[in-house]
């Protein structure tokens, strides 16, 4: 075979693998069909497994937020008493840590999920797959910024006893929830549906609630639940997640393709998926967020970037959205044309456009989708993120909200190992091996 | 040279690519100057160009 032949099969087998994940992308059809508990609804989940955001990482290697947060999801399923009987458990060897991604889930943050958790099931309807995501516990004191103090425990056990099964019981009544329909909306309704889900989750109360006073249980118990939907705006993120993971689950490992299918954090380092290079994690160290403090903290204060969430810009929405909720910026700093660049900026290093969310402001062109790790490269535009940012002590919990970006280092090792694998299946020759060449 | 000189006694139409700094000496001055968004691919990072080619061919 030539290289100029084989050139050219390569280059042809990336578009069609490209158009294919493309394809199955836009077609993913998520929807909410129920809630479980963790230990009997997630694939191999275990009493003694707690799942993590990001990449796997040891125990030493742990951020504080993401040692907060394990420290308090052994309290909460009583396998210790205290921060000190969980940091030795913790340390023992007899914890399994693993990544949300590697259970078809993901987590917000730190991504705590432990054995006793509810979790929201979604399916992707088109392709038959799940994905799971635990309920939102609001902002302030939460354990997925890794804060654990009584009031992070009692509210944990709240959602397992009180909210968990009115909203299990509710969607039993309701049916299925279509979340492709409600993303479409939410887009046109001012949220980005990572930072900013005012309108997800005010459409999601507005589908649930009347099912929720047809539960079996008291009043008082039913309107605790609507009231604490309504007072946490990003109640839907946790259900935008999923959605996000069950789509790109569905490309994952599609040979020869480029397109990103995984981003994700872990607190310490930033980690990537390629569709065409299976199940290796490219991770490199993740980077503090430029954004708006609350008062009484700085950027010192800050962990480097952490969680899943990031799930929503690798299907399309979240940052990649902002044009979609101009809003955000008194969120995360800036002006409202920055929302709209950001948004303009992205479809430079995207596949298509996802004609279902389209966006208002930019004459209802569709959201850009499908980060390919060629154009990352070649245009050096890195994904633009929209995060929170926790406190790097464990205990403390969020201190503000802005901007991240991967980095490069991530797409770099991507892209070689990509061309890696089609050198070894002989694809490409190993002609003038650029690990030869300097910068 | 009175080619050059004709070309500076012509309104200009100026765009910009590579340092902005060019463009926004000019723009300090009054210029209508347009800067083209533009970097060498993969910043010229010569590894990344090599695999990116080895893909593109």
């Amino acid at each position: 075979m030539t290289k100029d032949r084989g050139g050219k099969m390569i280059k042809e087998k990336i578009r069609k693998a490209n158009k294919e994940v493309i394809e199955r992308i836009i077609n993913g059809q998520p929807a909410l069909v129920g809630i479980g508990k963790a230990k009997d609804t997630i694939p191999n989940m275990t009493a003694k497994t707690i799942l993590h955001a990001g990449a796997p990482i040891e125990w030493d290697r742990m951020s504080g937020p993401l040692k907060g947060a394990i420290i308090g999801g052994l309290i909460y399923e009583g396998l210790a008493s205290d921060e000190e009987t969980a940091t030795q458990l913790a340390i023992s060897g007899e914890i399994h840590f693993e990544p949300c991604h590697h259970h078809n889930t993901v987590g917000p943050m730190a991504g705590v999920v432990t054995a006793s958790m509810p979790v929201w099931i979604v399916e992707n309807k088109s392709y038959r797959n799940y994905a799971y995501c635990t309920l939102n516990e609001g902002l302030g004191k939460v354990l997925r910024y890794g804060a654990y103090s009584k009031e992070v425990i009692d509210r944990l056990r709240w959602i397992e006893t009180v909210l968990a099964p009115i909203l299990k019981e509710a969607l039993q009544k309701s049916g299925e929830i279509d979340l492709k329909s409600m993303t479409a909306q939410i887009i046109q309704m001012g949220d980005e549906g990572h930072n900013r889900n005012k309108a997800g989750t005010s459409l999601f109360i507005r589908e649930i609630a009347p099912y929720v006073v047809l539960t079996s249980f008291t009043d008082v118990a039913k309107s605790e639940v609507l009231k604490f939907m309504h007072g946490n705006d990003h109640f839907f993120l946790n259900l935008s997640m999923p959605a996000c993971k069950s789509i790109m689950d569905a490309v994952a490992n599609t040979k020869y393709s480029t397109i990103v299918t995984t981003m994700a954090r872990n607190g310490t380092d930033f980690g990537i998926k390629v569709a065409g290079t299976g199940d290796k994690w490219f991770v490199a160290p993740a980077e503090i967020i430029d954004g708006l403090f609350f008062s009484g903290y700085s950027a010192k204060d800050a962990n480097p970037d952490i969680g899943d969430s990031v799930i929503t810009e690798t299907s399309g929405i979240g940052g990649f959205a902002m044009a979609a909720a101009p809003a955000i910026v008194q969120f995360i700093g800036g002006v409202p044309q920055d929302a709209l660049n950001f948004t303009m900026e992205m479809y430079e290093i995207t596949e298509a456009e996802n004609n279902s969310y389209q966006i208002p402001s930019l004459n209802f062109r569709g959201t850009p989708t499908g980060i390919d790790i060629m154009k990352v490269v070649e245009t050096t535009i890195l994904p633009i993120i929209n995060t929170g940012i926790a406190h790097k002590d464990a205990g403390v919990g969020q201190v503000g909200a802005g901007l991240v970006r991967p980095p490069m280092k991530c797409f770099e090792d991507a892209l070689e190992e990509f061309v890696n694998i089609l050198e070894i299946e002989g694809i490409l020759n190993r002609k003038n091996n650029p690990k030869e060449e300097t910068e | 040279m009175s080619e050059i000189n004709e070309l500076f006694n012509k309104q200009l139409r100026i765009a910009n690519i590579g340092l902005e700094s060019f463009y926004k000496d000019l723009k300090a001055k009054e210029i209508d100057v347009i800067h083209v968004n533009w970097r060498p691919p993969a910043g010229g990072n010569k590894k990344m160009i090599k695999l990116l080619d080895k893909l593109k061919k």
